[in-house]
């Protein structure tokens, strides 16, 4: 599996994509790519709103990480919940998500899910099983698992999915969290982003074991650390961790090795991050490798792919139009819900 | 009625709404097999079994955390805090998640965190600390800190019913200290409802909590010098109970103000700061503030009582209100 690696290579795109799961459809990976579509595609537009001015507060760029949030939130099941970080787009699309509910949400206007009061992905809509981080992170971790934990009070089941950084992983909130779930036997997924960089600091900075996942023999769950730019064999691991949490068998870790593209938010030209390490991981970009594979294996043809990109950059562009004139939420909402009945 | 401790009418309180509420479960350190620190929760595993007496590692966050996951599906944790002084461990949890649920997603959390706070029982500094201003600011996080058995049993059953979150201070002082009659079954009080626990007509003391109990003798041994001191027990911080407080004000013209929680940035401080906005003109004296010295709760027992406020300081506090 690749790993933190400086290797060059000179590949033209599929042998970062060997892994092949045997349980997708051909309709399932198409259904894949284009959820990867959406959070690429959605991401540029966020940037280019972004540097025009139309879209303020934090931008967090999600390219380079379409293969992990499209292929652990596509290994749901009809009940499961998903607690997605800030570079969770894909799998906002994979539950349902309307470009419209998203692009009133990230420009704080008027009817969007939080009615302006906060921004991002960081709203919930329990119609689609969405459960926003707030940027303290980590904390989102025992909340996610508590969720689990009233469903099993109530004689139901659900299992919830959840992120967290190579940065994250150090909070304590990590470590309380995964303890607990595991203590409990929480069918609870905590996928780690490791995409190299938390804001400016490499790994190093961040933690001294070899992988994070290792740290599941410390909690007594499961874990393993796998390639984060194949969304197959990220789809496949994080079945095969659902399918041992509804067993009982308790939570799972699963480290997913990627490269953040850009910088922590859009303000920040990441100039620490080497060129050399940018132009291998382009490489293994997850879009234009997973598009290869799909194309190499006759799932597409190229005209296909073409046009359900195309259809996908239209859309998204009819949204802002759509989105973009709207006036921000009215003053008197800043006095509401702060209790409810 | 029945004839009950703090302690006792609290554990009762908590019985009636799990037996009422299948949705209502408890979790904290110590509190199933042991039955809780203080033995406020002895007998709950054997009739609620572990399902819904969860007994948690040592750790805070995760526990508030796990709360607040289960409200946000559907369930009304009760959280108890070994010692309140280990919210801190928690703080982000309450802070940044609980108390701004409401406000990001229109979804209710439904939970209480209680457990004992406070002072005077030579606990050192991390066994007492009254940190109940602290989530005052925090915003979106109701507090509850009651006196009496009684209150304390009608305002945990309002608590737990509320659909927002709840921190809720028990005085570990009072919990074996006092026993008053309570009422027996279903009993609640809303929040936000001051108590006047005496009528007066010369001075009104403002208080909650423990301090309640100081304010009543420290009027007693005015009464016998013929001074009349009316007492307001707000009870509940978020929300509060202005318009009883300002009643009094008006019909007493002079004001004390007392809690047992340290002085700089205390709720004494907003009080104190409403009253001078709404009912300044009433006023015949500057408002005096009888509060805990600005320094952790010291072990000693002469530094805690010199740290700590009571009835003489109160006493005093009175006197040189009456005498400008």
């Amino acid at each position: 599996m690749a790993k933190r690696t400086e290797k060059k290579s000179e590949d033209t795109s599929t042998q970062f994509q060997e892994y092949t799961s045997i349980s997708l459809s051909d309709a399932q990976r198409k259904d894949i790519i284009k959820n990867m579509l959406y959070a690429r595609e959605f991401d540029l537009a966020m940037q280019r709103l972004n540097r025009q001015g139309k879209a303020f507060g934090g931008v967090y760029s999600q390219t380079g990480n379409e293969a992990v949030s499209v292929g652990s939130a596509y290994a749901l099941g009809p009940k499961d919940v998903l607690f997605p970080m800030h570079r969770n787009i894909g799998g906002h699309f994979v539950m349902g998500q309307t470009l419209e509910n998203l692009m009133l949400t990230f420009l704080a206007k008027e009817g969007s899910l939080m009615r302006g009061t906060d921004g991002t992905g960081h709203y919930a809509d329990v119609s689609r099983r969405i459960y926003g981080n707030i940027s303290h992170l980590g904390a989102m971790i025992p909340v996610a698992a508590g969720f689990t934990l009233a469903s099993r009070l109530k004689g139901e089941y659900c299992a919830a999915m959840t992120y967290i950084g190579d940065g994250g992983s150090q909070t304590g909130e990590f470590h309380e969290a995964l303890n607990f779930a595991s203590v409990q036997k929480l069918p609870l997924i905590l996928i780690i982003e490791n995409n190299q960089y938390a804001y400016s600091s490499p790994n190093h900075v961040e933690f001294a074991c070899n992988n994070l996942s290792d740290r599941a023999l410390g909690y007594g769950c499961y874990g393993i650390t796998i390639d984060g730019t194949n969304p197959e064999l990220v789809f496949d691991t994080c079945k095969a961790a659902l399918e041992k949490a509804e067993q009982g068998l308790g939570p799972s870790i699963i480290e997913t090795i990627t490269m953040r593209m850009r910088g922590h938010a859009e303000h920040d030209d990441f100039s620490y991050v080497p060129k050399e390490v940018l132009a291998y991981w382009q490489l293994k970009d997850p879009v234009a490798t997973y598009s290869a594979k799909l194309l190499a294996t006759h799932v597409y043809t190229e005209q296909e792919l073409q046009s359900v990109r195309k259809n996908i950059i239209e859309e998204i562009r009819a949204s802002i139009d759509a989105v973009i004139d709207k006036p921000f939420p009215a003053a008197e909402e800043a006095f509401k819900n702060v209790f409810i009945d | 009625m029945a004839h009950l401790t703090f302690l006792e009418a609290i554990a009762d309180a908590l019985k009636i709404q799990m037996r009422k509420d299948e949705s209502v479960f408890m979790i904290g350190e110590d509190i199933g097999t042991y039955g809780g620190a203080f033995k406020l929760t002895k007998g709950f595993l054997d009739e609620f079994g572990p399902k819904r007496i969860i007994d948690a590692p040592i750790s805070e966050a995760a526990i508030i955390g796990a709360a607040i996951g289960a409200a946000i599906n559907g369930m009304r944790p009760v959280v108890e805090m070994q010692f309140m002084d280990f919210i801190t461990c928690g703080f982000n949890q309450l802070v940044n998640v609980a108390g701004t649920t409401a406000y990001r997603w229109g979804i209710g959390v439904p939970l209480v965190v209680r457990g004992p706070s406070g002072g005077g029982v030579g606990a050192n500094p991390f066994h007492s600390r009254n940190s109940e201003a602290w989530f005052v600011q925090a915003t979106g996080i109701k507090v509850v800190c009651p006196s009496s058995p009684a209150d304390a049993k009608g305002l945990l059953t309002a608590s737990i019913e509320d659909n927002n979150p709840v921190i809720f201070y028990e005085h570990k002082g009072l919990y074996r200290k006092i026993k008053e009659e309570v009422p027996e079954g279903y009993y609640s009080i809303p929040l936000g409802k001051a108590n006047i626990v005496k009528q007066g007509k010369d001075a009104s003391i403002i208080t909650y909590g423990s301090t309640v109990h100081m304010a009543i003798e420290a009027a007693e041994k005015l009464e016998a010098r013929g001074i009349s001191v009316e007492i307001i027990d707000i009870r509940t911080l978020v929300p509060f109970d202005e318009e009883t407080v300002l009643a009094s004000v008006k019909k007493t013209n002079r004001v004390l103000i007392t809690h047992e929680a340290t002085l700089t940035g205390g709720f004494a401080g907003e009080i104190a700061a409403r009253i001078s906005e709404k009912a300044f003109e009433y006023l015949d004296a500057p408002i005096i503030r009888i509060a805990a010295f600005d320094s952790p709760t010291p072990f000693a027992p002469t530094l805690e009582k010199a740290m700590l406020p009571n009835t003489e300081k109160i006493i005093a506090g009175l006197e040189k209100l009456l005498s400008y």
